[in-house]
């Protein structure tokens, strides 16, 4: 009896010194941080910076720290968080930006290298991260400066449902995209009685136009994989654009106009997925967003209806040293599928976040826990199946287990079309990269994005085009220094010799 | 007080009066006297200091930036002297046809129309030369005829032979037509809401309206109001066969429905300050007309319009220097687009800010000052000085 007394004695003693040392550890790690803010700027919500704000009130629950999300219009997004660092202001600890951006903040010496913090973290789980984000997305001369929250590259979506009724197969090339589009044009695709539209590619001038003709140009530009760069000759830094594959994108791009809406010229993405989510387009083109908007509310008319498929390739590719097209073989198309090559491409990146490399040492940390919470499998493997988030997968465990989807609302089949779409991409050798030098918003977002526009517009033909556009980017290249540039594009691209 | 009889000290020592307690009245009273000869000084300070930082200080750093290529850099700028590279860049360089337009080939009309036009400069210089010479004045009226020329002269390379017009083309468009149509529709509601009319006061407060709302926000209405396909007013352009008509798409279309969306808002400012010119009008004059059997129309051409043109004139000057700054409409409406078609000088600028060529940013800001200026000056001179000199 003494025994057993003496038994219960110790247990009791043992679970309340167990109890009381949980609820002490527990209070360290909500003290840890109780003093620290950390300032987040990024784009306009709900997308991207809504679901910081609900995963910021849970990190302070579990560590104290607060978390302030800023927001600013993605057109100022990179101008305000250069200024903030590059002048010493220092009132933002983290950005959430394109991680293309990230290398001229980085030649600026304004990132933090998030190398050591990695090593320390044993919840992050780098491996489970597709290749693509781990090696590319993230990292900016071989160290870690970023860390990603959003996987971002092109893809395209066709009508599963008007597709297998009219005995159509999901393109391959855009030659069939073509023919596909030309077939669904004018056809009533949601029932309301009205036409619809075969094509849905968005076209507006200084919006995501850039990124959708550099999503139609990779495969004809990139056949070698990915260090191979639809950019520059990664040597000499001579713009891979005054050419016959950038001039055929060009002239695919415009030609998908034909079928799609009147005004596709001033329609951005949102304006697309407005017509994409309603039913009103047989093929478009957009990042992975469609799949989680479909099972959101508003996306009823597509919900399971919208098969999704690598870029469209091309068996015609460039020959960079004649400015060519060349037929594929297996000597210009190393990594090409039945004679096709595709080149899926990274547009944006993707939304990533990084640490001032000014903010003091504790607000670093925990800043970096706050980026890792969010990266996390148990957050983000949730956060990507809803669509308003604006998060697409960049895990592998994301795409590997369909049941976080089928829960969200997708059938079985769905779900593994829309999985294998993004697996088919992601673990492509020839993924595209998307530019990440110094000066990557004049390259594109000035100097593509306008001659684009006034091509579109029917101001200059696509000779004339892509000769601006070669004419700009020496320009700019000559400005920022063209060894330095070759230098920050090949370390970019992967190439270290 | 003036400097002349505040010369001498208000305060002497007295002539018996220690010498120790002589100077600090003489230093008090020195002090006072420099304070009081300097009180306009003093006075102006404060405000000459704010205009100094808040306009002077901006000006000149922009001035600065406009000859400089900027990067930013940890811990602050990298700044390098690039003369005047960035000036010719958009004039001369590979952003002249973004500026100023695409230069082929120019048509037998504009070659007229060039030559007309310096034919009519030539002899209103010389005009001026043989009539009232000085020589300020004929340097003033030289920038004003070398740049009404070049403005023609664009218009005739761009507009009359087929080419394509940059930025500076689109906001002179924007500020000519548009301030005209504004003009116009502001005066006649003028003149309208000034006649006894039943329900006048409400009138007045509806025109008004558009004024207080955010330029964000009318771009936002007209870009909805405009689409053929999912706007509210969409059955009313299918109605009218324009319901397959995308205006996004034509340049013209989308410069006008800019224009739409910029005279909805503006003409109520020209229209409030007209009204109060027009009310101001002694009735006497207009009964005196009316009991003569004067008619409307000369009542109008004889007193109302001599009265109300001084107002009419400041409000389109302050009217036309607001025009040369406009980008919200543009910028929520277009994007600038189609191609470069609705850009106007100030979004060309803001879109170099936005990619941080700072340099360039300046340097567009600095040419559409000058063109404002010049533009707004000669308006001025011509126009209100002219008449001044008449009476």
């Amino acid at each position: 009896m003494q025994d057993t007394y003496q038994k219960l004695r110790h247990t009791v003693v043992a679970a309340a010194t167990g109890v009381a040392g949980l609820l002490a550890l527990s209070a360290t790690a909500q003290a840890q941080y109780n003093d620290v803010t950390i300032n987040i700027l990024t784009r306009p919500g709900p997308v991207i910076a809504q679901r910081m704000v609900e995963r910021g009130e849970e990190f302070t629950k579990m560590t104290g720290a607060k978390i302030k999300v800023a927001e600013v219009p993605f057109a100022e997004l990179f101008q305000k968080l250069l200024t903030d660092w590059s002048t010493g202001t220092n009132s933002i600890d983290v950005g959430v930006f394109a991680s293309g951006w990230g290398v001229e903040m980085v030649d600026g010496g304004l990132l933090e290298n998030l190398d050591p913090y990695i090593a320390k973290d044993t919840k992050i789980d780098l491996p489970d991260i597709a290749p693509y984000f781990r090696e590319y997305n993230q990292k900016i001369a071989g160290h870690t400066h970023l860390i990603t929250i959003d996987g971002d590259f092109q893809m395209m979506y066709y009508r599963s449902d008007i597709l297998s009724k009219m005995g159509l197969k999901p393109p391959r090339n855009w030659d069939e995209y073509m023919a596909i589009a030309r077939a669904t044009d004018g056809k009533d695709l949601n029932g309301d009685g009205t036409p619809d539209y075969g094509s849905c590619m968005f076209k507006k001038r200084n919006a995501q136009s850039y990124f959708a003709i550099l999503s139609v140009a990779s495969a004809f530009i990139q056949s070698k994989g990915t260090g191979e760069g639809i950019f520059f000759d990664p040597q000499t830094m001579k713009p891979k654009v005054n050419n016959a594959a950038f001039i055929k994108a060009l002239k695919v791009y415009k030609a998908t106009g034909i079928y799609g809406p009147k005004d596709e010229l001033n329609q951005d993405i949102g304006d697309t997925r407005a017509l994409v989510t309603t039913g009103r387009c047989a093929l478009a083109l957009d990042w992975g967003d469609i799949g989680p908007l479909s099972l959101d509310k508003g996306g009823e008319a597509i919900k399971n209806k919208m098969g999704a498929i690598i870029m469209p390739g091309s068996s015609e590719v460039l020959d960079p040293a004649t400015g060519e097209l060349v037929q594929c073989d297996a000597t210009t198309c190393p990594h090409a599928v039945d004679g096709i090559n595709y080149a899926p491409f990274a547009a944006f990146g993707g939304w990533s976040g990084a640490i001032n490399a000014k903010a003091d040492a504790k607000t670093k940390q925990a800043a970096y826990e706050f980026l890792s919470y969010m990266n996390q499998a148990a957050q983000s493997n949730v956060d990507v199946t809803m669509g308003w988030t604006g998060y697409n997968p960049y895990r592998n465990s994301q795409l590997d287990n369909v049941e976080p989807w089928i829960k969200a609302g997708f059938t079985k089949d769905a779900a593994e079309n829309y999985l294998g779409a993004i697996k088919a991409s992601l673990n492509n050798p020839n993924m595209a990269s998307d530019i990440r030098i110094p000066g990557a918003q004049q390259y594109t977002g000035v100097v593509l994005d306008r001659e684009l526009a006034r091509f579109l517009a029917g101001e200059i033909s696509a000779e004339e085009a892509a000769a601006n556009i070669e004419a700009g980017w020496e320009e700019i290249t000559e400005e920022f220094d063209r060894k330095r540039q070759s230098t920050l594009y090949k370390l970019s691209l992967g190439i270290t010799n | 007080m003036t400097p002349q009889n505040s010369g001498a000290p208000v305060t002497r020592p007295e002539p018996d009066a220690p010498a120790g307690l002589a100077a600090p009245t003489s230093h008090r009273a020195r002090l006072s006297e420099w304070i009081d000869r300097r009180a306009g000084t003093f006075f102006i300070m404060p405000a000459v200091v704010m205009i100094l930082i808040f306009s002077i200080f901006p000006l000149v750093a922009s001035l600065v930036m406009s000859v400089s290529r900027i990067r930013l850099r940890a811990g602050g700028y990298k700044v390098s002297f690039v003369g005047t590279k960035n000036f010719e860049k958009q004039l001369f360089g590979s952003e002249q046809f973004h500026f100023l337009g695409t230069f082929r080939e120019i048509s037998l009309l504009g070659w007229v129309v060039m030559v007309l036009a310096a034919l009519v400069l030539v002899w209103w210089l010389y005009r001026y030369v043989r009539s009232q010479f000085w020589w300020l004045g004929f340097i003033g009226r030289l920038i004003t005829a070398n740049l009404a020329f070049a403005i023609v002269a664009l218009a005739a390379t761009t507009l009359l032979s087929g080419n394509n017009f940059g930025t500076l083309g689109t906001t002179l468009f924007y500020v000519f037509v548009g301030c005209s149509i504004q003009f116009i529709i502001g005066l006649g509601l003028a003149l309208l809401c000034s006649q006894q009319i039943r329900g006048r006061n409400f009138f007045r407060v509806v025109f008004f309206i558009p004024l207080m709302v955010t330029p964000i926000g009318i771009g936002y209405a007209f870009r909805m109001l405009a689409d053929t396909t999912k706007g509210p007013f969409s059955i009313v352009w299918q109605w009218v066969g324009l319901g397959d008509f995308a205006w996004s798409t034509s340049a013209w279309a989308a410069r006008s429905f800019i224009i739409i969306g910029d005279s909805w808002q503006w003409i109520p400012f020209i229209f409030v300050i007209l009204l109060a010119a027009c009310e101001n009008i002694p009735r006497d004059f207009v009964e005196a007309a009316e009991v003569d059997g004067a008619s409307q129309r000369q009542i109008f051409l004889e007193i109302t319009w001599p009265q109300i043109l001084p107002v009419a004139v400041t409000v389109m000057l302050i009217r036309m220097i607001e025009a040369f700054k406009i980008v919200d409409l543009p910028n929520i409406m277009t994007s600038g687009g189609p191609g470069i078609a609705t850009e106007s000088m100030s979004l060309h600028s803001l879109f170099a800010w936005r990619s941080l060529d700072l340099g360039q940013s300046a340097a567009i800001s600095y040419l559409l000052l000058f063109v404002t200026v010049v533009v707004c000056v000669s308006f001025f001179n011509i126009i209100v000085l002219q008449r001044v000199r008449q009476t």
